[in-house]
């Protein structure tokens, strides 16, 4: 007993410390690489003290497929699948930058159906991908039923993926010198109908359930708050850069397609906090209607892929009907098309950020070098110090906040 | 108009302002498909970033790619993409380097770099003097080689499966089970590097060349059979090669044997083939 008094009166033995003399050693913990949190496979690699996170160490590159250099050796039409792969929620989003690098290696004009066709579609993707994100971050965070509602929307989106394209995920749709095929005037009229009734209707019910909710507030309110100076040192962009508080949107500052006809908004955050980056996502769903109706008015009739026969094979029934037309149709597809030397890179607006491609070609039929640059590399870098001081449980809030998908981070 | 990638707003004179801001540290300046690409000094990287960061404002770094040119003398080329989103405008700063000489680290300038140099140091192997944390990336952990290098293999080395046997995953040389196809579609009249079939003799002075003496006639079959120069027939099924009939229904010759019916072509039925749509 005696003992136990001198302990709790801490008057212990140097030789013999007792439990609470002995200093404590961090917790390292594993976070993944198989976590429903983690958003595919990711592994953290967190320090605690306690419950908080002293440092976080990523582990990515778990799903890494050599995807550049699987491109190297393919030609310009056979590596654009690959990029609908990278993020598998997006794929639209991924293809746009590909083909307006080869586009502006080429100097090939579009016409004008097809940019309004890619707009209307990339903006499709950014509802779907943002579907996705505000659903899963909700759902890290506690919250069921927002992620069951907003899943029906993207549903709907990939079933108007597939009738354009045959595909509900990956589409291929975007080809270098326009879009593959025209869209059906049904399918237009649907997706018209869906942005005045369905979506509103589902998308608002959800938010309704989640914005002004007290426990989601209290999960992400001042959770990882960015200043615009480390917003711009860590390289972010997309809603990352915008919940940071600066303006930065390329659909806006460098508009590619059709882009600079829209009239939109950009949404930007005021408490730099993953609160924020949550309602600069919700308002972009909004403005990405917005745009998708502008685009149902004003697109023109016309074409949809340029006619340069040298870049863009002709349709299957022209080439039952034109000895030229065949001779195309083969060699496009057999050999591809070459693209002079040089090299690009071009970056656009996909709905986690600036996805950039860096094109080095040679002149031959195969790209040199492509280099991809993924949104969620930056983004998932700056996981040190936007969890350092934050509580374990902050992590999923963190990492939902950011939007990262592992096909496109780890490549 | 032209392509419609990013509208990148044209600064005027930028070309010369940031010349005349690098001065000697400066190399090289191309100006390709409204792109501007600076290569600099190896040396004074860091101090030509800090002089576009803070003086020429670009404030942010977007990418950092490597690319192998194994022809030239130094053969790796790190590329870095600036971005001013006060100016809106791009550029890129190119330094040239190889395996041995390393590269000025900018992760003092940008945190952001710390990932995107272990990414060309993984794929690459330049190294990045100054990163503290230059680790491998995207690769497997214990990867050996540099996976981007032009001469890397594009199915790599080393397979791994998961082993019922050893009960755990094995790392094992790569066997394909098929070659990787790889097509040569350089039209023949564009310098393709083989000699065609039938054109043997295209590299041959012009002229009637001097024709090769006639190879001497076979020797001819003697009349009498002889053992082994028999010309082959097949008059017995024997012959064939085909071997005993392996079906026992087959043999059956029998009239009550089940008769499959023959498939006949329709001749017509190609021609009426629905046209595939367009």
């Amino acid at each position: 007993m005696a003992d136990y008094l001198d302990e709790l009166d801490h008057r212990t033995d140097a030789a013999d410390p007792a439990y609470g003399d002995t200093e404590i050693q961090n917790y390292t913990i594993n976070f993944g690489p198989q976590h429903p949190a983690a958003h595919g496979v990711l592994r953290l690699v967190m320090e605690l003290d306690g419950e908080i996170v002293e440092r976080c160490d990523p582990h990515v590159g778990l799903l890494h497929r050599g995807t550049e250099k699987l491109i190297e050796y393919k030609t310009y039409l056979q590596a654009l699948p690959y990029f609908d792969r990278l993020d598998y929620c997006s794929p639209l989003g991924m293809e746009h930058s590909y083909v307006l690098a080869v586009e502006k290696l080429l100097n090939l004009e579009v016409p004008l159906r097809a940019q309004y066709l890619r707009v209307f579609f990339a903006e499709l993707t950014r509802i779907c991908n943002h579907m996705l994100n505000l659903g899963s971050h909700v759902m890290d965070v506690g919250a069921m039923t927002p992620n069951l509602w907003l899943f029906e929307i993207r549903e709907d989106c990939l079933n108007f993926f597939e009738r354009a394209s045959g595909a509900r995920m990956h589409a291929a749709y975007f080809r270098p010198g326009g879009v593959h095929q025209d869209v059906p005037l049904k399918l237009l009229t649907d997706i018209a109908d869906w942005l005045d009734t369905r979506l509103p209707r589902l998308f608002e019910d959800a938010m309704s359930l989640v914005v002004d909710n007290r426990i989601f507030k209290q999960r992400n309110v001042d959770i990882a708050v960015v200043s615009k100076e480390d917003a711009l040192k860590w390289g972010f962009s997309g809603p990352m850069i915008r919940g940071s508080g600066i303006p930065w949107d390329i659909r806006k500052a460098q508009p590619y397609d059709v882009y600079d006809r829209m009239d939109f908004d950009v949404p930007v955050g005021t408490n730099f906090d993953c609160y924020d980056r949550f309602m600069v996502r919700v308002e972009e769903v909004r403005q990405s209607a917005r745009i998708m109706k502008q685009c149902l008015n004003e697109m023109p009739e016309g074409p949809v892929a340029s006619f340069d026969r040298k870049v863009v094979p002709p349709k299957r029934g022209e080439m039952k009907r034109s000895m030229e037309a065949l001779i195309h149709h083969f060699k496009l597809y057999t050999e591809g098309f070459h693209v002079p030397a040089g090299e690009v890179y071009v970056a656009t607006e996909s709905p986690k950020g600036e996805f950039g491609v860096y094109l080095v070609a040679d002149g031959s039929n195969k790209p040199y070098r492509c280099k991809i640059r993924p949104t969620a590399f930056s983004h998932l870098q700056a996981m040190d110090f936007m969890m350092k001081g934050h509580m374990l449980a902050d992590t999923t809030a963190v990492l939902g906040a950011m939007d990262i998908v592992f096909g496109e981070c780890d490549r | 108009m032209g392509h419609s990638a990013p509208r990148i707003a044209t600064v005027e004179g930028i070309a010369d302002e940031i010349g005349a801001l690098l001065g000697s540290m400066l190399v090289e300046t191309v100006d390709h498909a409204d792109e501007l690409s600076f290569t600099v000094v190896r040396e004074d990287l860091a101090n030509a970033m800090v002089a576009l960061r803070d003086m020429a404002h670009y404030q942010q770094l977007m990418e950092i790619a490597g690319v192998d040119y194994p022809d030239r003398a130094e053969r790796f080329e790190v590329c870095y993409h600036l971005l001013s989103v006060t100016r809106n405008h791009r550029i890129r700063v190119k330094v040239s380097t190889d395996e041995n000489m390393p590269v000025p680290t900018v992760t003092h300038i940008w945190p952001v770099a710390g990932w995107l140099e272990r990414e060309v140091f993984d794929m690459y192997g330049v190294v990045f003097e100054g990163n503290t944390d230059l680790r491998r990336i995207l690769t497997d952990y214990g990867f050996k080689g540099h996976p981007q290098r032009k001469d890397f293999p594009l199915t790599g080395y080393v397979e791994m499966w998961y082993s019922e046997e050893d009960k755990r995953v094995v790392y094992k040389p790569v066997k394909l089970a098929q070659d990787f196809r790889s097509f040569d579609f350089m039209s023949p009249w564009e310098g393709a590097q083989y000699v065609l079939p039938g054109d043997e003799k295209a590299g041959q002075a012009p002229g009637a060349p001097t024709p090769a003496p006639a190879p001497p006639p076979p020797p001819a079959a003697p009349k009498g059979d002889a053992k082994g120069d028999t010309p082959k027939t097949t008059e017995k099924t024997s012959d064939t090669g085909a071997g005993a009939p392996a079906d026992a229904k087959a043999a059956d010759k029998s009239p009550d044997a089940p008769v499959k019916p023959e498939h006949h072509t329709d001749e017509g039925k190609g021609a009426a083939k629905p046209e595939d749509k367009a």
